[in-house]
């Protein structure tokens, strides 16, 4: 299940999203007649990449950022600056990455090739499904818009994949409608709607947190056994650090539309940098009765993101701040050591 | 294990293929799954819709009022002779004075200018069926595409067609229409055109616009576009569906109002039509008998009660149809 150290190194060294200093702003209350009073800055700067087949786990609090980043990868919304580049293998499978494409120059026909190689998984099993619809036009859409096959192709190709994702027999499932089936089978059928078009890069937006746990693990462990073999890169969001370590090769923390810390799964879980994912870690729920707590290394919430000071996000929070981190502006994202980035003075 | 990147199969090439879904006759198939669903939905939306007493009288009604529509060129081509019967020029020899009470030849009597009072009335079942039928496509047709289109593009679409909706509704209709029909010779086709242009641009495109806002923000609009989809896509695919079951109640309210307009308009002499419920009140009034009290009853009640219990049963339907369309109490909207 997890990576083979030699096999990743390989494949992720090629990269297929480059995103550099993306943010997205919304304004606060403004319309037409009204100036906006201020801005939401939801992902403020954000940079990563994500290697061919390699899954990235997106981690952090409610709003913090994390659910934009995904939305504005898979281009359902515009950044404010910033830019994304794909390099997406050459149609006809040669390993050699083609010419990078600039994800903000896509429109028309470019667009909808770009739709081929990056999917969403929704969050919410229940509302991404149009619910007269049946199962057969939810999955078959994606070839349909995308001219692939006639409608008699696609009906085998529907079934196939539903086999695909463990909604068997298939032929019982394609005429029913959504509302016919279990959160947990509804999730499969969004992974088989995202994955039916062989994408490159799927983003997951917490595809489990909506379900209940008997049906989390059997979605995580598809989800994992699906990236393997058809070699897809995720970008797997989630408030959960034990899903981000089973699903994930690499970790980036999100505090207030920054990342704060980026690293090998397990090196981030092990050795934490960053003082916020220190007290994240600290907060992982653990399976014994005696276990004594420290008390919480954080006070006090998440602030509301609306044009917020300069100095470094987690200021206000942080057990180690310092005047530095005071008069400074936010840290930058530096390499740390070898593979682990953070964003802080104090480390 | 390994898939095949080509994009012929997704399956391990080693293992066999799952079971195809009946080779041969597969679009028979497809057709014959798609007939069965849409039947089966059919089969429980007329069940919810017959559980309430309001549905089952409606249909009650609505039916008996076409079943009299279709009598008429049925009786018309065995016993009734055009000479006496014709709606328009029939004259009742045989009645002594008109306007003459209800007799056996003549059920419902004859109006002032000897025709059969019966005859006018199923006559006219017919144009007010095909009247308010089409005023409703129109209506339907137009707030629809309205409604989803302003919801979807929002800004100065949205602005525009909202304005003009609120124009439509500032406006009184029934002055419009007198206004209309002074200028063109307004024909019953045209009438229903009118109508259903009025209802469709008016007050109509705000329920849908509001209704498809909602639709809008769910997250299937944006799986729809994650799948490349077009604009024209989404609208049509995606947001008007979710809408026709807003959009058939509104249907049914916009032939009450037809009918009613017609109703009224005729009863003014305003119309270019050759017969109707509205022209029978119209004749008698003309004559003097309307304030005769009620003994010339029958140049007024049966047009009159015919207009109320049509009217009523499609606004009755209507109801039903919101306890089948009803988000809160529907089964398919999970």
């Amino acid at each position: 299940m997890m990576p083979r150290p030699g096999d990743a190194a390989v494949t992720h060294d090629l990269p297929l999203v480059e995103v550099d200093g993306l943010v997205k702003h919304f304004p606060v209350a403004g319309n037409v007649f009204r100036k906006p009073s201020g801005f939401v800055h939801a992902v403020d700067g954000v940079s990563f990449r994500i290697g061919r087949g390699e899954s990235l786990g997106l981690v952090g609090e409610s709003g913090c950022g994390k659910t934009t980043v995904g939305k504005l990868l898979v281009k359902l919304l515009e950044p404010t600056a910033g830019s994304i580049s794909f390099c997406f293998a050459d149609a006809s499978g040669d390993e050699a990455p083609s010419e990078p494409v600039d994800a903000a120059t896509l429109t028309g026909g470019r667009l909808r090739d770009f739709r081929r190689q990056v999917q969403l998984i929704f969050q919410d099993p229940y509302g991404s499904m149009n619910p007269r619809r049946t199962i057969y036009d939810t999955i078959a859409e994606p070839l349909a818009v995308q001219r692939i096959g006639n409608a008699l192709d696609r009906v085998d190709r529907v079934a196939e994949i539903l086999t695909l994702v463990g909604l068997t027999p298939a032929s019982s499932f394609l005429f029913r409608y959504p509302h016919e089936l279990s959160g947990g089978q509804r999730q499969r059928v969004a992974i088989a709607r995202a994955l039916v078009l062989e994408p490159s890069l799927v983003v997951a937006d917490e595809p489990t947190s909506m379900l209940d746990v008997s049906s989390r693990t059997g979605i995580m462990s598809l989800m994992e056994q699906l990236a393997r073999g058809l070699d897809v890169a995720y970008l797997y969001i989630t408030h959960d650090l034990a899903v981000a370590r089973y699903m994930c090769d690499r970790i980036a923390v999100m505090y207030m539309g920054k990342i704060v810390e980026l690293a090998e799964t397990e090196e981030l879980l092990r050795h934490p940098l960053h003082p916020y994912t220190r007290a994240l870690l600290s907060a992982v729920p653990v399976p014994d009765p005696e276990h004594r707590r420290d008390p919480p290394a954080i006070s006090g919430e998440v602030a509301a993101p609306v044009d917020p000071p300069p100095r470094c996000r987690f200021y206000e929070r942080c057990p180690q701040a310092t005047s530095t981190c005071e008069s400074s502006p936010h840290p930058p994202l530096e390499e740390k050591a070898p593979g682990r980035f953070a964003a802080c003075y104090e480390v | 294990m390994r898939w095949s990147r080509s994009k012929g199969s997704l399956l391990p090439d080693a293992s066999a293929g799952p079971p195809r879904v009946e080779p041969g006759g597969g679009r028979l198939r497809l057709l014959h799954a798609r007939t069965r669903l849409v039947l089966r939905s059919f089969r429980n939306g007329a069940a919810v819709f017959l559980e309430s007493r309001i549905g089952l009288l409606a249909l009650v009604i609505i039916v008996l009022f076409a079943v009299m529509a279709l009598s008429h060129p049925v009786l018309m081509g065995t016993v009734w002779d055009a000479d006496i019967y014709d709606p328009v020029t029939g004259y009742a020899f045989d009645a002594t004075e008109q306007p003459a009470p209800p007799s056996w030849k003549h059920p419902l009597g004859t109006d002032p200018l000897g025709r059969d009072v019966l005859s006018q009335l199923l006559f006219s079942t017919g144009s007010e069926f095909v009247l308010g039928i089409t005023a409703a496509l129109v209506t339907v047709a137009i707030a629809t595409t309205v409604g989803a289109v302003s919801a979807y593009y929002g800004g100065l679409v949205d602005a525009f067609f909202m304005r003009l909706a609120d124009l439509i509704i500032a406006l009184p209709s029934i002055s419009l229409l007198i206004v209309l029909s002074g200028l063109f010779d307004l024909s019953l086709f045209y009438l229903a055109l009118v109508i259903g242009v009025l209802g469709g641009f008016g007050g109509t495109a705000i329920v849908l616009k509001s209704q498809a806002l909602s639709i809008k923000v769910r997250p299937f609009i944006d799986a729809a576009r994650m799948t490349g989809g077009g604009q024209f896509r989404i609208i049509f695919v995606h947001i008007v569906p979710n809408l026709l079951p807003l959009s058939l109640l509104y249907m049914m309210f916009t032939v009450t109002s037809a009918i009613f307009a017609e109703a009224v308009l005729s009863f003014l002499g305003l119309l270019d039509i050759r017969m109707s419920w509205g022209i029978m009140i119209h004749t008698a009034n003309t004559g003097g008998y309307l304030l005769s009290g009620t003994r010339y009853w029958w140049l007024v009640l049966p047009a009159g009660a015919s207009i109320t219990f049509l009217c009523s049963a499609f606004y009755l339907a209507g109801r039903a149809l919101d306890e089948v369309v009803n988000p809160r109490l529907s089964r398919r909207d999970g």
